[in-house]
């Protein structure tokens, strides 16, 4: 399923709206829940699942090409859990 | 960084200050988008979102666990796992949003 799949369903359960209205519905879910990590909030989707930032410590890389070592700064790294409820049904519970 | 948690509420409430609908249906129309990815999701079907990111299902097969307290050791199971690939784009916000200058 794609971005415009899920538009296309939920604008075929309700014919009422604008298929450009869908579209910023949807649009607007998964930027709001971007917008959130760019803050350092967590998103909880209970059932579905959580978003969140995880902190990747600072450490000494390597080039894997040339063997050099490289000075990798701390950075900040989008993360998602399963919610028990889609975990189960994943497994037919 | 922020500690806030965002809900479904938040989400509705934003859908209902985008597109002006009842607070009501723009909570409706939120659990049906999470609704339509998680049928997909138990389908088996991969659900890719473009700048967004890609949920994928995948198939573990089964081993021996062992409790990491008593050390006994446990059957796990074959199941299937839920990933989520973030998005170049997201990953790159949400560097730059966490940053400490």
């Amino acid at each position: 399923m794609i971005r415009s799949e899920l538009i296309a369903k939920i604008a075929e359960e309700n014919p009422h709206l604008y298929q450009r209205d869908v579209e910023r519905i949807v649009n607007t879910v998964f930027e709001e829940v971007t917008d959130a990590m760019a803050r350092g909030d967590r998103v909880e989707l209970r059932g579905f699942g959580a978003f969140s930032v995880k902190k990747r410590d600072a450490r000494i890389g390597r080039n894997p090409r040339t063997g050099e070592t490289v000075h990798v700064e701390e950075k900040f790294v989008p993360f998602f859990k399963t919610g028990k409820l889609l975990r189960d049904r994943l497994n037919g519970k | 960084m922020g500690e806030k948690t965002v809900t479904r509420m938040d989400l509705s409430e934003a859908v209902f200050r985008e597109v002006g609908l009842s607070r009501n249906e723009s909570a409706q129309l939120v659990e049906s988008m999470l609704e339509h990815m998680s049928d997909a999701l138990v389908r088996g079907e991969q659900v890719k979102i473009s700048s967004f990111g890609t949920f994928s299902v995948r198939e573990k097969s089964a081993r021996v666990g062992r409790n990491p307290k008593t050390g006994q050791e446990v059957p796990i199971q074959p199941r299937r796992v839920l990933t989520f690939r973030p998005s170049h784009l997201m990953k790159d916000r949400v560097a730059a949003g966490n940053r400490k200058d």
